[in-house]
């Protein structure tokens, strides 16, 4: 079996489509982690942001309006995460773990009168001339703008983390949340502004999987991406550009399934399915042998603050 | 606005254990304005989730049997999240156990083995049920462990794992050949299968397991050292590893119950309820559970309660189905809330809020 150059190209494109909505989701909890906070409703809010952008895209005809309500949908879980431990410092992993049982069930519910409806994809970039070069131009540049959205949110985090004075207070509190305090930084109301600002992200990719990856909704559909994406935060040491070669990594993984089931290699579908859940465990203990992650995780994470005034 | 927690100056043992009640009353006052809103009667969806079903026998004997697996799998949490171990891939555990046990019952069907007696089969399953529970959760036991690895992710992977093995192994090497190609097993022989206790009904000898679980639970958690431990290791691991407790061990054996104690439910569930393996053979028990455990707030006899509440929805969430036309996924939604309050609940139990106008958080 032999790929032409055309194939190769249509191969990355899915490569990309599949890494799109762990990057952004990723990225979003990455911010969240670096304040010292771990929200594991990342699947929660990922699945409420694909049935809101769903059902607000479908009702609306507009794909806009959809990823705003997946936005939304996805702050507004994530204001209750911070609610219960920003708010009452209830314990985090409990809370991230509710989160996600509520958005499942919340999802179903307001998708289950748009099962097996289905709408126009996002619309992709073209640019005459350069869309139509062959062999990259559509990987370059004929892409749905939720890709090119992706990589602008990762420079800008990677940028503003790591470059500007709010981002490195961001990263202060994280390792740190008593100094922080004790030297008169908003802890909580900075920690809020991440928990939200990651819902958004992940209610966003959510809205990108039944906007343009599928597009149409169907029950449980994130099938566990939201829980790679925090495993991508690991994997990438909690720094942005880290996170894309990881998206990449598992959007390739993704498309292994599909070449594999193509060329009718004898394997199992089910075992082919459960390979990025199986990567994603082989590259968590890779990562613990060679040590990053101890170096790496903000000193406060996932610890409650509670404010001694 | 800014709030501040303030310390209560002494626990309350009434005001912790009114806490989860208070929470389950806030989520029913939730559900229903969400009911409402969905244009139904609340009192009506009240009578249907909450009453109805305590009210009729044979839907008493569904509570039992839709709690006995809920309460199993969450007291061996209770044991992991004392521990501060984060367990949340019972589900898968509950999977492999349902699946090892279930093999027994495939290679025994048709009276194969007969001749050596079939006494042994129905305990051997049980056991090969634990042993599958055990083994599966020895993978983010030893890999956080050893390796430090967060067993958050890992075991949360191997759920989708162990659901995908289990799928492929119906639809494919166990289908059975007489089925019409429907993705089933056979179904086991009557010695493969734990008995019905009362004619007639649905209750079978595996929901014997759940109070006996409890009754075992309480005592080692009030009255071993092995309980004390696990109680040390989570709340204050510096005292433990100081006090000479051997940290590793604790993790192993506190993953070890949690996971035998959910491949237990998994094989009285496939050998009891189902008596064959199907491609699903969980309605997401082993997520349910982490609420049930929170509910009965990491108490073996608190478990016991809040696992035949959590039953109660899920019954009651079927009859909805029907006597309403509301969402199966109302019931998923409601225990997504109750858990919400429990955990606000919880903290207000042990501190007092203080609101502030203006000033910074």
């Amino acid at each position: 079996m032999t790929f032409d150059a055309q194939q190769v190209q249509d191969v990355l494109i899915i490569v990309v489509t599949a890494a799109t909505p762990l990057l952004i989701a990723a990225v979003g909890e990455l911010v969240v982690e670096r304040s010292g906070v771990l929200n594991l409703g990342v699947e929660g809010m990922m699945i409420i942001g694909a049935a809101t952008g769903f059902a607000a895209g479908y009702s609306t005809d507009s794909t806009l309006v959809g990823v705003a309500a997946g936005v939304i949908s996805g702050a507004i879980l994530a204001a209750i995460f911070a609610f219960l431990t920003l708010g009452l410092a209830a314990n985090q992993v409990a809370s991230g773990l509710a989160l996600t049982i509520l958005g499942r069930g919340v999802a179903n519910l307001i998708g289950a009168s748009f099962v097996g409806l289905k709408r126009t994809p996002a619309p992709h970039l073209h640019i005459p001339g350069l869309s139509d070069i062959p062999l990259i131009g559509k990987l370059i540049f004929g892409e749905d703008f939720f890709v090119y959205f992706g990589l602008l949110l990762t420079g800008a985090v990677a940028y503003w983390l790591m470059r500007t004075r709010s981002g490195l207070t961001l990263r202060a509190i994280g390792d740190n949340h008593a100094s922080g305090h004790s030297l008169g930084v908003p802890v909580r109301r900075i920690r809020l502004l991440a928990v939200l600002f990651g819902g958004g992200c992940a209610g966003l990719a959510g809205s990108y999987l039944s906007l343009a990856y599928t597009p149409f909704w169907s029950p449980d559909m994130t099938a566990g991406r939201g829980w790679i994406a925090l495993a991508l935060v690991v994997f990438a040491s909690w720094k942005p550009w880290r996170a894309l070669a990881g998206a990449l990594l598992f959007g390739g993984v993704t498309v292994l399934q599909l070449v594999f089931q193509t060329w009718g290699v004898p394997i199992p579908p089910q075992f082919l399915a459960s390979l990025p859940y199986l990567t994603t465990i082989a590259v968590l203990v890779v990562l613990s042998i060679r040590d990053i992650r101890g170096a790496a995780a903000p000193a406060s994470l996932g610890i409650p603050f509670i404010p001694d005034r | 606005m800014r709030i501040d927690l303030e310390a209560r100056p002494k626990r309350s043992a009434l005001r912790e254990i009114l806490s989860p009640v208070v929470a389950l009353i806030v989520a029913i006052v939730i559900g229903g304005v969400v009911v409402a809103i969905m244009g139904r009667s609340p009192l009506a969806a009240f009578d249907v989730y909450f009453v109805e079903p305590l009210s009729q026998s044979y839907s008493l004997q569904a509570i039992a049997v839709k709690a006995a697996p809920l309460i199993l799998i969450a007291v061996g949490l209770a044991f992991c999240y004392r521990a501060n171990l984060w367990n949340i891939g019972a589900e898968g555990q509950f999977i492999a156990g349902g699946a090892l046990g279930g093999w027994l019952g495939l290679v025994t069907h048709d009276g194969a083995y007969q001749a050596i007696g079939s006494w042994w089969i129905l305990p051997a399953m049980m056991l090969l049920g634990i042993l599958g529970g055990v083994l599966y959760a020895m993978i983010p036991a030893a890999l956080r462990v050893w390796l430090n690895v967060s067993e958050i992710l890992t075991s949360l992977m191997l759920v989708y794992v162990a659901q995908l093995t289990l799928d492929w192994l119906v639809r494919g090497p166990w289908k059975d050949p007489q089925g019409f190609n429907f993705p089933v097993t056979v179904n086991f022989d009557p010695e493969a299968t734990l008995p019905i206790l009362f004619d007639g009904g649905t209750l079978h000898l595996g929901v014997l397991f759940a109070p006996i679980v409890v009754i075992i639970a309480a005592v080692v958690f009030s009255k071993t050292i092995f309980g004390f431990q696990v109680r040390l290791a989570g709340s204050s691991p510096k005292a433990a590893r100081f006090g000479g407790f051997d940290d590793k061990r604790i993790a192993f054996a506190a993953f070890a119950i949690s996971g035998g104690l959910a491949g237990l439910a998994g094989i009285a569930e496939v050998s009891g309820k189902i008596g064959q393996l199907l491609t699903t053979i969980s309605p997401g028990y082993g997520f349910s559970a982490i609420i049930v455990a929170f509910l009965g707030r990491l108490s073996p006899v608190g478990i016991f309660i809040g696992g035949l509440v959590l039953a109660v929805t899920f019954v009651g969430g079927e009859d909805a189905q029907i006597a309403l036309k509301l969402p199966g996924d109302m019931t998923l939604a409601f225990q997504g809330v109750l858990l919400i309050c429990v955990l606000a609940a919880d903290v207000l139990a042990r501190y007092r809020l203080r609101f502030r106008l203006g000033g910074k958080a």
